[in-house]
């Protein structure tokens, strides 16, 4: 009995998974197979074919290149930006007296509950004005300013619950302010900054709103939004595109193999609280 | 130093707090991030309820017209459409998304052999974008796709159709890769809930001859309800932000059938260029969503109470 149970245990769960994994390896198949293949089979058709030209033709002809180098632009100093600037204001919320300290952080979180709708247009017009639009300043600024709330919140709880000895040993010991955050205040925080990191870094790297709402240039694009003109660009080309959506995906699963632990704790930092 | 340090003793602290001055460094650790955050959220969140009682095609200046927009949306039947279609999706994406990831997190949450590959399995399309996911689930409903294939194979051909073109399944084919992304996600957050209970719990219910879905009724649930709370305010914010993979999929059409409020919001705003009558429909969706991120600070508050 409990051998069947068992084994309909991993029957089902191996279906299950097939159901998650199979179309991902259909797409990784397909971006090998040659456009005759696929023209006179079908997408639905197993492989008869084998080319890896339809990478060369994603990544030079469809612009993936560059398009994941801005991606990389945008994300890389939107994630150190957001996270220094978070950790900063859950230090000084969360350590020291500042009066209306509880309002300032439940402000910053609501501002990140918003829609993004209602900004979407103020925004892309403050960026016209200040000449930001088109950008990828202006798609950093508002990575930051957007994601700020909810990473100072996190950080918040998670320095707020450290040990007020190590601050008080530290301040004895002649440090000032800005020693303590970045001595010992920095470093017991890394679990927290490494999970909402891994976290922010997908966030970022795959947002499409943000992009299409203060870019225009094709030339500009990060790889998400660049990924629908592909689309646009190689309309029957099937392998092209299933190549291009690989390359799309291979940083932010590279991200998440790397940093697997930290990235499902992230998820979780504030479900069990 | 000048300022205090909060600890957890209090009598000290109260004494302190009265001769406190503040650092210039710690108003600027405060003050910096909160300066960026007005820039670039709450002052455009104020022009955003502004801009909703204007006339505005982005070049002239925008012309007050006070209620006039959320009268013309009373009567503009593809905004109705798209608030039906937002409910809808709020119902079937949150609704079976919570269901399928707390079933998950049940069948998946003790140690065994396999579990570890079937968790990463459900896992995997979370990290994916959904313009990612949009192309993945593309070639499925292809003509002559997986999807026409399989149902070829079991011999319903009948029900073959073109699923993003045709009104009657455009948002239902949406839906499902939407879900696909989000069971893995939601079954995370019950994972880690779920291992948060207390183990003795489940014991005395056993001992006390409880079966397992009496257990389930009366000790897991009522356990997970910090988890629960935060679940249906993730999948509220959720399903009134989702956009990318409409967007990527159908554009809301055809013909609206699968528009959201979200998707409408945007093509008002930046093709039809009717900016004034755009921010009232964000106005709107601000509106839905304001119950649930209400909740959600008051548990915050609570909490840092």
């Amino acid at each position: 009995m409990n051998k069947l149970r068992t084994g309909a245990f991993h029957t089902g769960m191996i279906l299950l998974s097939l159901l998650w994994l199979g179309p991902v390896l259909w797409v990784v198949v397909m971006s090998t197979r040659s456009f005759d293949d696929i023209a006179a089979h079908g997408v639905g058709s197993l492989p008869r074919s084998f080319t890896l030209d339809t990478y060369r033709q994603a990544w030079t002809d469809g612009g993936e290149l560059r398009a994941l180098i801005n991606s990389m632009v945008v994300t890389v100093p939107s994630v150190v930006l957001s996270l220094g600037l978070a950790a900063m204001a859950a230090f000084a919320l969360s350590r020291f007296r500042i009066p209306g300290r509880r309002t300032i952080l439940l402000l910053m979180l609501a501002g990140n509950l918003l829609p993004p709708q209602i900004l979407l247009i103020p925004v892309a017009k403050f960026s016209e004005l200040t000449g930001l639009y088109d950008t990828l300043w202006a798609l950093i600024a508002v990575q930051v300013g957007f994601g700020l709330g909810f990473y100072t919140f996190v950080l918040h709880g998670f320095m707020r619950d450290l040990p007020g000895e190590i601050q008080e040993a530290a301040t004895i010991d002649g440090a000032g302010t800005a020693q303590i955050f970045t001595r010992v205040m920095l470093p017991l925080t890394r679990p927290a900054l490494a999970a909402l990191g891994a976290l922010s870094f997908t966030w970022i790297f795959n947002d499409l709103l943000w992009a299409i709402t203060v870019l225009r240039t094709d030339d500009n694009m990060p790889v998400t939004p660049a990924l629908l003109g592909l689309q646009g660009q190689f309309v029957s080309s099937w392998n092209v595109i299933a190549a291009g959506t690989v390359i799309a995906a291979v940083p932010t699963v590279a991200v998440f193999l790397r940093f697997q632990r930290h990235f499902v704790s992230g998820l979780a930092l504030g479900a069990v609280k | 130093m000048t300022a205090t340090i909060s600890t957890t003793s209090v009598t000290p602290v109260r004494r302190r707090r009265r001769s406190a001055r503040l650092s210039p460094l710690l108003v600027a650790f405060v003050l910096v991030p909160f300066a960026v955050e007005s820039v670039w959220v709450f002052w455009p969140a104020l022009q955003g309820f502004w801009f909703s009682l204007t006339r505005w095609d982005g070049m002239s200046s925008p012309a007050f017209v006070g209620t006039d927009n959320y009268v013309e949306l009373a009567g503009d039947a593809t905004f109705r459409g798209a608030l039906v279609n937002t409910v809808i999706w709020l119902v079937l994406f949150g609704g079976l998304s919570v269901l399928g990831g707390f079933g998950m997190a049940l069948v998946l949450q003790k140690e065994r052999r396999g579990v570890g590959f079937y968790r990463a399995a459900l896992f995997t399309p979370v990290v994916f974008s959904l313009v990612v996911t949009a192309l993945v689930w593309r070639v499925f409903y292809q003509p002559d796709g997986i999807a026409d294939t399989l149902l070829r194979a079991v011999g319903l051909e009948s029900l073959i159709r073109p699923w993003l073109a045709d009104p009657q399944t455009a948002l239902y084919a949406v839906i499902l890769p939407a879900l696909w992304r989000q069971i893995g996600y939601v079954m995370v957050l019950f994972l880690a809930g779920l291992k948060a209970i207390d183990p003795a719990l489940h014991e005395a219910a056993r001992m006390d001859g409880a079966n397992s879905w009496q257990r389930l009724r009366h000790v897991t649930i009522p356990q997970l309800k910090g988890v629960n709370a935060v679940v249906l305010s993730v999948i509220v914010i959720d399903s009134l932000r989702s956009f990318d993979i409409v967007w990527s999929l159908t554009k809301g059409g055809p013909y609206h059938s699968s528009e959201l409020l979200s998707t409408y919001m945007y093509s008002t705003a930046f093709q039809s260029l009717r900016l004034g009558y755009a921010s009232a429909i964000a106005v709107v969706i601000f509106v839905l969503a304001l119950a649930v991120i209400l909740g959600y600070l008051v548990r915050a508050f609570r909490e840092e109470a």
